[in-house]
């Protein structure tokens, strides 16, 4: 063997025993492979259908959908001329608005209850403790069968509901209340409360660098708070009250007029926010334990008030540990709404992934513009959550 | 439960590529029972009795197509289906034949890729409300909450009615029909609407059935029957004969008690003939010649499945009305078994 041949060889041995080469093999390798079954399942699934002589395809979206439902919010739903994507979109709007709704209260809930948890008041540790317990150890769905089931659907009937006052009432068909009807000239109240919210932002910025510079505290809360009130009642009073007042009144079958909070909708808002308050309400509790009691002591120290404390000095620290778990109670939260279909709350799981699907048959459609939902909706909340554990993450100077 | 469907329809679609033009019979005959899809539970057509075995209209027709091919009614496993899961179970294969009083349309029948066999009820939609409401008429709903089960003709038959007279109704929706009756009884909604023969078999158990009232209207015409996938003619066949072969026995006097004799003496050739004494319509389905002699032998002829199940003296107490033969009033017209 010459000294030539013996290099190739060396050479030719090294590229098989290169670990970069290897790795990039087996990498592609695996590429192809997925990729040659995405390719051969959705084409194999395409051939089936059509051999069944199962309709596919999203044309389905733009037929008339034909079917009413019980809760449509911000659109308007007739059910002879709108069609399957109008469907879709309330059962978006139905499930975000219980979603939204659900993770605003689960969060109220949920650090109230962490706080308790830490009392040092016998009785109040351990109702937040039973609270905890008894809630996280039972299956939502059951929860919401109880709330629906056992607890609204055994309130006084229509005709003897329970009122306060004389416009709000409560009964086994949900609450009812009086409604505010927009007329002309309304635009001016919502544009008065969105100033009113810049204008508090700017107020607390400058309070917090004029108390930085000169040490004087602004009463930041009231003086927001009055801006938030005052400003849209100027506005109305400018443009002469420019809304009328709807009242629930008794009709044939059930209360018309007004708003009313369907009775699926509470059921599936108070288990949801229940449920996970319970859990976030753990979350709360370890974030502040995780805080080293010496901080609580070093502010004790230096004369702060306790109530200051905890809002000051303890919870910024906490959120560091509290946010990303927190983070994923509000996916849980978001994806449990769709157990609304067990209780005929109309949400996209029920309306779209249920009526629309057995109305075309398309399943395999349905079921993906579904999952593309949840997907985005939880990636989106993902996102938010991130940025927020940023902006709150230890600053190191 | 409708996950679990959805994903065997997925899968069943994506590896079964050489299943859709299987022979269903030979693949019943192979396992050695047909897998019928039933409701969840509605008396009278498909509900498990208290030792825990289905029972009902719906049942027979499952039994009768058992005694067809096997000459024994009990070679049937039941799978139970919400209105929402019974077509993709249907589609996946994951049932033989759905019995489960499923309204014939023209897009079940085209666009989900199905054969309806025949029409073994003919039924109509109508409302059920509490007597102490006082209404007389569907008319007098305007504004009523209506409880009505998912994936349905119901529900399109419903917004269709309402809107034709000028009506509104707030609707909530389930997934099987106990629910619905829940929340109907609890008051949750003013209104029950579902195929009549759904409203008296769910009043007949409630606990008070003088309460509630099914109002005159009959808004929709829903010929219930059993269906089959697309593509299977033989199985289709033997499907929809072993249908008309009770209707026909019906007609031809011919039942569960008599059929021993009238098979051993009978003159008549048209009862030849059904019961396989001559002819070979038996093996012309690729069943023995004794298919609808075992079927009425087991099971019995339309008529005495509808006195067993729905008639006079059950608790639905429904009269054969629509559903009597052609020559007695109603409109059962099997074609002719030659």
């Amino acid at each position: 063997m010459t000294a030539e041949a013996a290099d190739l060889e060396v050479a030719k041995i090294n590229k098989f025993r290169d670990p970069r080469i290897r790795a990039i093999f087996y990498q592609i390798l695996v590429i192809v492979l997925i990729v040659g079954f995405v390719a051969y399942v959705g084409h194999n699934t395409a051939v089936n259908l059509e051999k069944r002589g199962i309709a596919s395809g999203f044309n389905f979206l733009s037929q008339p959908a034909g079917f009413g439902i019980g809760i449509v919010l911000l659109m308007d739903f007739d059910s002879q001329t709108s069609t399957h994507l109008d469907v879709l979109l309330i059962g978006i709007i139905n499930t975000l608005a219980v979603s939204i709704s659900g993770i605003f209260l689960a969060t109220i809930i949920g650090f109230i209850f962490g706080v308790l948890r830490l009392s040092k008041n016998w009785v109040v540790n351990k109702i937040a403790a039973v609270y905890i317990e008894v809630i996280r150890n039972i299956p939502l769905l059951v929860q919401l069968m109880f709330w629906y089931f056992a607890v609204l659907s055994v309130l006084p009937l229509v005709g003897d509901s329970m009122s306060i006052g004389n416009n709000f009432f409560v009964n086994n068909r949900g609450v009812n209340f009086p409604a505010m009807i927009p007329s002309t000239g309304f635009w001016l109240i919502p544009v008065a409360l969105l100033v009113a919210i810049v204008a508090s932002v700017l107020v607390r910025n400058w309070a917090h660098k004029r108390q930085d510079l000169t040490g004087q505290i602004f009463p930041v809360f009231w003086v927001c708070l009055g801006l938030i009130i005052v400003l849209p009642v100027i506005a109305s009073l400018i443009m002469g009250n420019p809304f009328t007042m709807s009242y629930p009144e008794f009709g044939r079958f059930s209360i018309t007029g007004g708003w009313s909070l369907e009775p699926e909708f509470l059921a599936l808002l108070l288990g949801l926010s229940i449920y996970t308050g319970a859990f976030i309400a753990e979350i709360v509790r370890s974030g502040i334990n995780a805080v080293s009691h010496g901080q609580t002591e070093a502010a004790h120290s230096l004369g702060i008030r306790p109530g200051l404390t905890t809002r000051l000095v303890i919870l910024p620290q906490a959120l560091r540990v509290i946010v990303p778990p927190l983070t994923s109670q509000y996916l849980n939260l978001t994806k449990n709404s769709s157990l609304a279909t067990a209780i005929g709350y109309a949400d996209i799981t029920a309306l779209f992934a249920g009526t629309s699907l057995n109305q075309t048959g398309q399943a395999i459609e349905c079921i993906m513009i579904t999952m593309l939902f949840y997907l985005s909706i939880s990636l989106l909340i993902s996102m938010f959550m991130n940025w927020y554990n940023k902006r709150i993450a230890l600053v190191e100077r | 439960m409708k996950k679990a469907s959805f994903i065997a329809v997925a899968t069943a679609a994506t590896f079964m590529a050489t299943a859709a033009t299987a022979a269903t019979l030979d693949d019943v005959k192979a396992k050695g029972f047909i897998q019928c899809g039933v409701t969840t539970g509605l008396a009278g057509f498909a509900a498990p009795n208290n030792d825990g075995k289905w029972e009902g209209f719906d049942v027979d027709f499952c039994r009768a197509m058992s005694a067809a091919i096997f000459g024994d009614p009990e070679k049937v496993k039941y799978t139970p289906t919400t209105a929402k899961e019974r077509f993709t179970a249907l589609q996946s294969g994951e049932i033989d034949v759905l019995a489960r009083n499923t309204t014939w349309t023209f897009s079940r029948d085209v666009n989900l890729g199905f054969e309806f066999v025949g029409v073994n009820y003919y039924d109509g939609q109508g409302f059920m409300v509490k007597k102490a409401l006082g209404v007389k008429s569907a008319l007098e709903l305007d504004g009523a909450r209506v409880c009505v089960q998912s994936g349905t003709t119901t529900e399109l038959n419903l917004a269709d009615y309402f809107t034709a007279n000028g009506m509104k109704y707030d609707s909530v929706v389930f997934d099987t029909a106990d629910e619905v009756r829940e929340a109907y009884l609890k008051d949750t909604c003013d209104v029950y609407t579902t195929d009549q023969s759904g409203l008296y078999a769910q009043r007949s158990v409630i606990a008070d059935p003088e309460a509630h009232i099914v109002l005159p209207e009959v808004i929709s015409k829903e010929p219930l029957g059993p269906l089959v996938r697309h593509g299977d003619n033989q199985w289709g066949d033997i499907a929809r004969w072993t249908l008309n072969a009770m209707v026909e026995a019906e007609e031809l006097n011919i039942s569960s008690a008599n059929v021993d004799t009238l098979k051993a003496d009978t003159k008549n050739p048209s009862i030849q003939r059904i019961l396989g004494t001559s002819g070979d319509l038996g093996q012309q389905l690729g069943l023995s010649n004794e298919w609808a002699y075992n079927i009425i032998k087991n099971v019995g002829n339309y008529g005495e499945s509808f006195a067993r199940n729905l008639g006079e003296g059950t608790a639905l107490n429904i009269a054969r009305g629509l559903n009597a033969q052609w020559n007695k009033g109603g409109i059962l017209y099997a074609p002719p078994l030659r």
